[in-house]
């Protein structure tokens, strides 16, 4: 058993991957069973004169081989394949995605920090903060690229920046309530040890804070994939995956396995990212003390 | 510091909670209390006698509404920022992600002493409260009582002049804290550090301290203070002996005249 936990056998660790390939087998095989019976029928359910929900014709619900199919086509004629698209696309976001993130995470971090220090400084600016969240990003969008146009940086920046708008805010509501986690005795004794507020901030409140922050962070990841693709949008950015989500529903009615694809890619570049938090949570804090996602 | 100088005194102290209106609390009333360096002193009484209040003006947690306090020749503040306190509460709260050993090292790391001095500082702490080979271990790996043992194994090691102790043994069960008593006694010899102790348990009081201060509530006041001559070291024939159980008589009896009426 101590040996068991001191090196998981190969099984042991394979079996989060295999778990996962069994499930998406399953969702592919339900999706090619609803298309069959579908199909089959003729649009009802089986035995009945109910309609599907949604219809099974292969523009609607492409068949799985053809969404991985189209991928190694070009997606124009004489282009480049469609997954070569997606591939410089999904990494020309995820760079925009990534310095938002980055951005976000340190400025919901101060936030945070600001907030807990100063209650005059959280009841100021929280009713700010969280109205900032309610204005929809597409508002916000168009106006930070029309900023960011005025100064002198690469207009992915701007990007960037709707990002760490979408980012900003869990990590902001955690932290707080991370650095008011620690009990209220732990900080007499830093009183009486008569700590600095920083000894006080660096050695209880933030250790105590990050299970609370890395669950933030896992929610702001995602977040910071949809603020750079919806910004990509008003830059009018030709390079990333909000451009080809965009080209490409407008072509759903005739290649929508294109789509299906990009739709794909995004996600899987959504699970990179949560997955790299995962790995730097893993790091910083102990097993017993985050959350198992 | 010499030796035949009070640790603390208090004359005329009062602590007044709330304002005027009706959330006014008068925690306690003109306490006059000196306590000598190398002294072992109980406070006890029962709740709302402001006994956990005393301990936390002493250990300048909270501010007198009145009076003189002085630990240490200073005001109780001067004396904090001087690191003369270390304290243990009811609960260990050891930080959960540090090492045993780190959480001793804690205070030093605050005094910015260098790591290989802490090491050896904490080393030697956890050695005064036999848990030398737990250094590595994590609190949540340690009972209840081990997790005590450590919490006083940090508060010690910067060698503070004061110990001040709020009901440390109070979540224990009863063989555990009579070891603990025990324990706490032996360190107390070897330190030769000042204690004072917030308990509401009569044998407990007895027999640790050189002297019980009995409490009464509202308002929170000092009704008597029972000497204990017993001698030391103290160990588990003192607990048979009867001296111990006429001293635990005589706190039962003066915690009866002065609150026996309320209960």
């Amino acid at each position: 058993m101590q040996e068991a936990a001191a090196q998981p056998s190969l099984m042991t660790r394979a079996r989060p991957a295999i778990a996962v390939t069994v499930i998406v087998v399953v969702l592919a095989g339900l999706w090619e069973l609803y298309k069959l019976v579908g199909q089959t029928t003729g649009g009802t359910w089986p035995f009945t004169s109910l309609g599907l929900p949604v219809r099974p014709d292969n523009i609607t619900m492409p068949h799985v081989w053809d969404m991985i199919g189209e991928l190694f086509v070009p997606a124009r004629r004489g282009g480049e394949l469609l997954i070569v698209i997606l591939l410089k696309g999904a990494l020309f976001t995820m760079r925009e995605a990534l310095l938002g993130f980055v951005i976000g995470g340190v400025v919901g971090f101060g936030l945070g920090v600001l907030f807990v220090r100063s209650t005059l400084a959280e009841r100021s600016f929280m009713p700010y903060v969280v109205a900032s969240q309610t204005v929809p990003i597409i508002a916000i969008a168009p106006m930070v690229v029309i900023w960011g146009s005025r100064l002198d940086w690469p207009p992915w920046i701007s990007v960037s920046i709707i990002s760490a708008y979408l980012t900003f805010f869990p990590v902001t509501i955690n932290t707080l309530r991370g650095l008011r986690s620690p009990d209220p005795t732990a900080l007499e004794l830093m009183r009486s040890y008569a700590a600095t507020p920083r000894d006080v901030l660096w050695k209880v409140q933030v250790p105590a804070a990050l299970p609370y922050i890395f669950t933030a962070l896992k929610v702001s990841a995602t977040a910071s994939i949809i603020g750079a693709i919806v910004g990509e949008l008003p830059a009018g950015f030709a390079d990333g995956l909000g451009r080809s989500l965009l080209v490409f529903s407008q072509q759903f009615a005739t290649r929508s396995a294109k789509l299906y694809g990009t739709v794909i890619f995004t996600a899987l570049v959504g699970i990179v990212f949560v997955g790299l938090v995962t790995l730097a949570e893993h790091r910083f804090v102990d097993a017993s003390r985050r959350d198992t996602a | 510091m010499t030796a035949n100088e009070a640790m603390v005194r208090a004359e005329q102290v009062n602590k007044v909670f709330g304002g005027d209106g009706a959330d006014r609390v008068e925690a306690l009333r003109d306490i006059d209390l000196t306590i000598d360096t190398g002294e072992f002193v109980s406070l006890i009484g029962p709740s709302g006698c402001g006994k956990s209040t005393l301990l936390r003006l002493i250990g300048d947690l909270l501010t007198p509404s009145g009076g003189r306090l002085t630990v240490n020749g200073k005001p109780p503040h001067q004396a904090r920022l001087d690191r003369d306190y270390g304290m243990v509460f009811q609960h260990a709260t050891l930080l959960d992600w540090r090492t045993v050993s780190r959480n001793v090292e804690l205070p030093l790391e605050i005094l910015d002493i260098p790591a290989e001095r802490r090491h050896v500082r904490a080393a030697e702490m956890l050695e005064l409260v036999q848990l030398g080979s737990f250094g590595e271990h994590y609190p949540w790996q340690l009972s209840g009582g081990m997790q005590q043992r450590v919490a006083i194994a940090r508060a010690l090691t910067f060698q503070p002049s004061l110990l001040l102790m709020d009901e440390p043994f109070g979540a224990l069960d009863e063989m555990t804290r009579e070891l603990m008593q025990q324990e706490v006694l032996r360190i107390w010899r070897e330190t030769q550090t000042t204690v004072v102790f917030v308990t509401h348990s009569i044998p407990e009081a007895v027999f640790l301290s050189n002297r019980v201060v009995v409490m009464s509530a509202r308002p929170g006041r000092i009704s008597e203070i029972v000497d204990i001559p017993l001698p030391h070291p103290r160990n588990e024939n003192t607990r048979e002996s009867s001296d111990y159980y006429e001293k635990i008589t005589e706190v039962r009896e003066a915690l009866r005249r002065e609150n026996g009426a309320a209960a």
